[in-house]
């Protein structure tokens, strides 16, 4: 399992420098003058010119100067500087500011599927072809089906609007109850499939052998269900969710814009937007980041749930 | 009213016997139509004997030992008629939770495939220890030390140190013991043994029938051995009952039966063991194959596939024949074919 884990670390750096070359490369390759861009429509001083063109390196120019440019802005990274947006503010800072309110939207996001996706999933597991289990069946379907640009909008109408049960956005700083609505809408993707992966692991491991056993053993059936069966129906879910988790940790870009959540989806789009090289690719890095140490989490979570599974 | 079930004074109501299946019924009840798939099967366990169940594939001999247990799958099966009697109490009339605290610490099964029937996510020593911890109320402790003490009863090398093992850690043979061990955790009176040696290679087969017969002499249990495999049965079991689309064809002790058999379908399985005196010969087979048990044949089930059928074999339900003891044939011409007439 140690040597598992080292050596998927070593994958991850090779994969972090990959993703972030790439990302670095889209962001500038296509660039006419860099400097003309972060000015916008305004005249550059040559004074301006020269202390740009020495601070970004600009000066060495082809293939070479790029490679110059992403050798000089990793270091700053492993430094653990994320250096400035073009507009000046540090990036660490936006970072900052915006996980916070990400992971807890996120986190309201997930626990949003764990409780009502892995408890009604196993409920329909049990009762595979009653009422509840064709019901919630539909009602996944929907929710499946109806992608979070028209759902979002919808939730924020009837239930921020019209019935005023939740603030409509959260605005900067937003407040735990802000952002459940939107947490809301954002687990129920997660939380449909996360219904449908337990109904049917549940409904696969009730018929399996030791089942069975577990009957003849003369065990209450509770315990059969609540042990043996969950135990072994779990796995794939929290496999699932916990890639989930990464998934939601990256931001949301359309959850986030609608609600006007301050989070880390919003900076992106909007870096994307403005065409802020710096800020794209400081929080693309770090997504890469997040995103493959959660990843890790769950190969080695799976291991440990799965005994059958042996990294070696 | 478990309590009543196990004195054994209860033995006495019931004509001495540990275990009766009498006249039962089951159906399997499916979107294609209702399967019949146990007939009218009548049989008995006295301790500390063995009774092997024969059969090919469907012919009801493991649906009869789970409707024993009470862990018939229903949906789809369902019984419809007839009685378990254990000790006595028939145990189709018990409370779920009464039947409940029989399984496992009365009668005790094993199944076909280990690797399936045990849990692949819990470490063996735990699923032995889960019902003593359960059932007997021991510690964790002191049910792993008698989960190790059971595995070094069914001769499991370095018991100790592969209590914490996996079931996929264990090689087939290992892991039957395991589920035996298991079944024998609650010193239970009758061991249902499901086909304990199918999934095994020959060698090792051997060795688990022999530690079975073992056992049940040493913890004076009785045992039912399902089995389609005629040379399985000779040297463990006390008495043999013959199944056929769900119903018990013959029955009688075990050296009567490969003596004279008296129903033709038990002399087509004898005649269908390989032998080396026979060596260079075409092994002698039953021509067809088992009825498809949603249109049963009429009269006798056998008589498509059944070399000395006549009209009235078609026509007539054959009755279950004395044959003196305990044997007996349900088939219309049995004193012929157990005299060698036919």
């Amino acid at each position: 399992m140690f040597r598992y884990i080292v050596r998927r670390l070593l994958q991850m750096v090779l994969a972090f420098f990959g993703t972030t070359l790439i990302v670095y490369a889209l962001m500038f390759a296509g660039q006419g003058d860099p400097i003309q861009a972060l000015a916008g429509e305004r005249p550059v001083s040559a004074a301006q010119r020269a202390y740009l063109t020495e601070k970004f390196h600009l000066d060495q120019h082809g293939v070479g100067g790029f490679f110059y440019r992403y050798a000089d802005y990793v270091t700053n990274l492993l430094r653990g500087d994320l250096g400035e947006s073009l507009t000046g503010r540090k990036i660490g800072d936006i970072l900052a500011q915006a996980w916070p309110v990400t992971a807890k939207l996120a986190l309201i996001g997930l626990l949003v599927a764990i409780i009502i996706g892995v408890t009604c999933g196993v409920v329909a597991g049990i009762r595979r072809g009653g009422v509840f289990d064709n019901a919630t069946l539909v009602l996944t379907l929907l929710v499946l089906g109806v992608p979070t640009i028209v759902l979002a909008p919808l939730a924020q109408y009837l239930l921020g609007v019209k019935l005023s049960l939740f603030p409509p956005t959260a605005g900067a700083d937003p407040s735990l109850y802000a952002l459940l609505l939107p947490g809301i809408v954002l687990g129920c993707l997660s939380l449909a499939t996360a219904l449908r992966l337990t109904r049917t692991s549940v409904a696969e491991n009730l018929r399996s052998d030791y089942v069975r056993t577990a009957k003849a053993k003369g065990l209450p059936t509770r315990r059969v269900v609540g042990v043996h069966v969950l135990r072994n129906s779990l796995i794939p879910v929290i496999t699932f969710l916990g890639v989930e988790l990464g998934n939601l940790m990256g931001g949301a870009i359309i959850t986030e814009g609608v609600f006007n959540i301050p989070g880390v989806g919003f900076n992106l789009f909007r870096a994307i937007r403005t065409e802020d090289g710096p800020l794209v690719v400081g929080l693309v890095s770090v997504l890469v980041v997040v995103y493959l140490v959660s990843n890790l989490v769950v190969d080695v979570l799976y291991a440990v749930l799965d005994p059958r599974i042996r990294y070696e | 009213m478990s309590e009543r079930i196990v004195r054994p004074r209860a033995d006495q109501e019931s004509g001495g016997h540990l275990l009766e299946v009498r006249d039962l019924f089951v159906e399997f009840r499916t979107r294609d139509g209702v399967a019949k798939v146990i007939n009218g099967v009548s049989y008995h366990l006295d301790a500390g004997e063995t009774l092997a169940v024969l059969g090919e594939s469907g012919s009801g001999k493991s649906v009869t030992a789970q409707a024993i247990m009470g862990i018939l799958d229903s949906p789809p099966g369902f019984i419809t008629g007839g009685s378990i009697r254990y000790r006595g109490t028939d145990l189709l009339t018990l409370p779920e939770e009464e039947r409940r605290k029989i399984r496992g610490k009365h009668i005790a099964m094993i199944f076909q495939d280990a690797l399936s029937a045990l849990n692949p996510v819990f470490p063996v020593g735990w699923q032995i220890g889960e019902m003593l911890r359960l059932r007997e109320g021991l510690s964790r402790a002191d049910a792993r030390r008698r989960a190790i003490e059971l595995m070094e009863l069914v001769k499991i090398p370095a018991a100790r140190q592969r209590v914490r093992d996996y079931p996929h850690q264990f090689s087939g043979g290992m892991r039957q013991r395991v589920m035996i061990a298991m079944a024998l955790a609650l010193n239970p009176a009758v061991l249902i043994a499901d086909e304990p040696t199918t999934a095994l290679d020959v060698t090792v087969q051997a060795q688990i029938m022999d530690l079975l017969g073992e056992l049940r002499r040493e913890l004076d249990m009785a045992m039912i051995l399902i089995t389609h495999d005629l040379g399985v049965v000779a040297d463990v079991a006390d008495r043999i009952a013959v199944m056929y689309a769900g119903r018990i064809v013959e029955h009688a002790d075990v050296h009567a039966l490969y003596e004279a058999p008296a129903h033709p379908y038990t002399r087509g399985l004898l005649e269908s063991i390989p032998r080396l005196d026979h060596k260079g010969q075409q092994l002698r087979t039953i021509r067809g194959l088992p009825p498809n048990l949603m249109r049963i044949p009429s009269g006798c089930p056998f008589h498509p596939r059944c070399p000395y059928a006549r009209q009235e074999c078609v026509d007539v339900v054959p009755a279950v024949h004395r044959l003196g003891g305990d044997r007996t044939s349900a088939c219309h011409f049995a004193e012929e074919v157990l005299d060698g007439r036919i």
